[in-house]
């Protein structure tokens, strides 16, 4: 055993493109401890319910993170639709729902760049990027933006999305699924890659269903839970469909999950636009959330599970806007796969979560 | 583009940002709007960097950060913010925690409106932030050559001013076209 050294990582560092600092405590070229310390993204935004009033909060909520920019917002219109007792139209699940499932695809396939930079794979970040942008025209062409939309509104949608539009969006996805499939058959059949991957940074399922955590995490360690299922936001009930589950618990089973969600993202998009009914996508709300009204809802996030709990003061501000985001929950099994393990996997490991930062300090 | 004659390395940092920002400069480094055709590389080490780009709005924990980075750039440098953020605080401005853009910390060359701010104009940006960059390097070069070797220390602060002047005046114009817009 040689001496202790303390190797500080970040918060500026190539691998993650968000500052956080880790100092990691190494024995030779085995990391025995990490200690993380965080707080440069924070900005408070729990707090700016006093300035701004509810339908602002969805814009404040949304810009939490843009990457799943859209769920965010959806949250937060949920809390506070839920708080105030609004239904809202059924065409608004639907649309609600498929640029849920298209954020899901954009974020993953983003996950799978930012993985492949992890381990040095520079072409096949590119590739995954490249196909992304696909995905983001769509976005572009349907809600205006690319990564920050604001179309979720309390009552429901800002603008209709017409059929030929999602029509078009199935079309597009079918696509790219054999691009896809092309650039995931590289994660799970190059040996470089199997080598860098398989079997590091184990999770059991009893770890992972001890430390908490959630989404893709929990799920690469045979713990089928997915609460697109088991919560009653969107039309996901009525889609049927399975949560994906891989058992190895390491790296490779982490990526594996995405790359199948993927997919089933797609099909997801596609049997949901059959179903679409028509009608209005958004109903006329009025007034303040009652004092003391509050709500909580969870979102089925691309990370994981996401909370959130609105609380009306009698004002047209809220008392409380409360966001639990999945890399909170993820930390504690980190620092866990972090323990043990060799120097060189930390930024694999890291990304493995798929960490997002300014979603956890907010 | 004809002053582009060097190819220049960017350094980016994540002042605070939602991530949205963030996303779209690694897209521009991306095949699809593929900033190397201008011999731009992405450098992780600001030793390495002329460009600095910073996105977000800075808040207390990251301006030492973020004011380090920029000692560690040598000169001649450039700061391009990227996003509504880093101009001036955007939809976080009134959050306990925020200074509100990053020209509270450090000096900025160059606006890039936006939220999120578009790939198309991020590069717009940079390719701003080159002409920039390319008349303080004159202006340091030329301001070299002007010093007669023994009056070196008090002559050299003067040529420094005045390559930030025309800087300053091209982000002040550049902000105005942003808030326009
Ligand atoms: S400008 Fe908008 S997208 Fe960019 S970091 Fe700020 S909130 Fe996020």
């Amino acid at each position: 055993m040689g001496k202790k050294t303390i190797i500080p990582f970040g918060p500026q560092h190539p691998v993650l493109p968000e500052p956080i600092h880790l100092d990691l405590v190494v024995e030779d070229e085995t990391v025995v401890e990490a200690i993380p310390s965080i707080g440069y993204i924070h900005r408070g935004l729990e707090k700016l319910v006093e300035k701004k009033d509810y339908n602002q909060m969805v814009y404040v909520v949304e810009r939490i993170c843009g990457i799943c920019s859209f769920g965010h917002g959806w949250g937060a219109c949920l809390a506070i639709e839920g708080a105030m007792n609004v239904e809202i139209p059924e065409r608004a699940e639907y649309l609600r729902t498929i640029l849920h499932e298209l954020g899901r695809i954009h974020s993953h396939l983003l996950w799978l760049g930012l993985m492949a930079d992890g381990f040095g794979f520079e072409s096949l970040f590119n590739h995954c990027w490249r196909v992304r942008e696909t995905v983001l025209d769509l976005f572009e062409k349907n809600t205006g933006g690319r990564v920050v939309f604001s179309i979720c509104k309390v009552g429901g949608m800002r603008q209709d999305i017409s059929d030929e539009n999602l029509k078009e969006m199935v079309e597009v996805l079918n696509g790219i699924k054999k691009e896809i499939k092309s650039l995931t058959d590289v994660f799970i059949n190059d040996t470089s890659v199997k080598n860098r991957m398989v079997g590091v940074g184990v999770l059991t399922k009893e770890e992972a269903e001890e430390l908490c955590a959630v989404g893709p995490t929990v799920r690469g360690s045979g713990v089928a839970q997915d609460l697109r299922l088991t919560d009653t936001h969107g039309v996901y009930g009525k889609l049927g469909f399975e949560p994906i589950v891989e058992e190895a618990g390491d790296c490779m089973a982490r990526t594996k999950v995405r790359i199948r969600e993927v997919f089933q993202s797609i099909e997801l998009i596609e049997k949901a636009v059959s179903m679409i009914p028509e009608g209005p996508v958004a109903v006329n709300v009025k007034g303040n959330v009652e004092d003391g009204a509050e709500y909580m809802v969870r979102l089925e996030q691309p990370r994981g599970e996401a909370f959130y709990y609105a609380r009306g003061a009698g004002s047209k501000f809220l008392k409380r806007m409360r966001v639990r985001t999945p890399t909170n929950m993820n930390i504690p099994a980190l620092v866990k796969t972090l323990q043990g393990c060799d120097l060189a996997d930390v930024p694999i490991l890291v990304l493995t979560i798929d960490p997002c930062i300014s979603c956890t300090e907010r | 583009m004809a002053y582009v004659t060097k190819s220049p390395w960017v350094v980016h940092y994540d002042g605070s940002s939602c991530n949205g920002c963030d996303i779209e400069v690694l897209a521009c480094l991306m095949p699809m709007y593929d900033v190397e055709r201008f011999g731009i590389i992405n450098t992780g080490n600001p030793k390495h960097a002329d460009v600095f780009l910073v996105t977000g709005s800075v808040n207390e924990q990251n301006k030492d950060v973020v004011r380090q980075i920029y000692e560690q750039m040598p000169e001649p440098k450039v700061v391009v913010a990227v996003g509504i953020c880093a101009c001036h605080g955007g939809v976080f401005r009134d959050a306990y925690n925020i200074l509100g853009g990053v020209d509270t910390v450090i000096p900025v060359d160059c606006y890039v409106p936006g939220c999120a701010a578009r790939p198309e104009a991020i590069i717009d940006g940079v390719v701003k932030g080159l002409g920039i960059l390319q008349a303080k390097r004159e202006a340091m070069v030329n301001g070299a050559k002007a010093i007669p070797a023994e009056e070196e220390a008090p002559a050299e602060e003067a040529p420094a001013e005045e390559a930030a002047a025309p800087a300053e005046e091209t982000a002040e114009e550049i902000k105005e076209e942003g808030g326009e817009a």
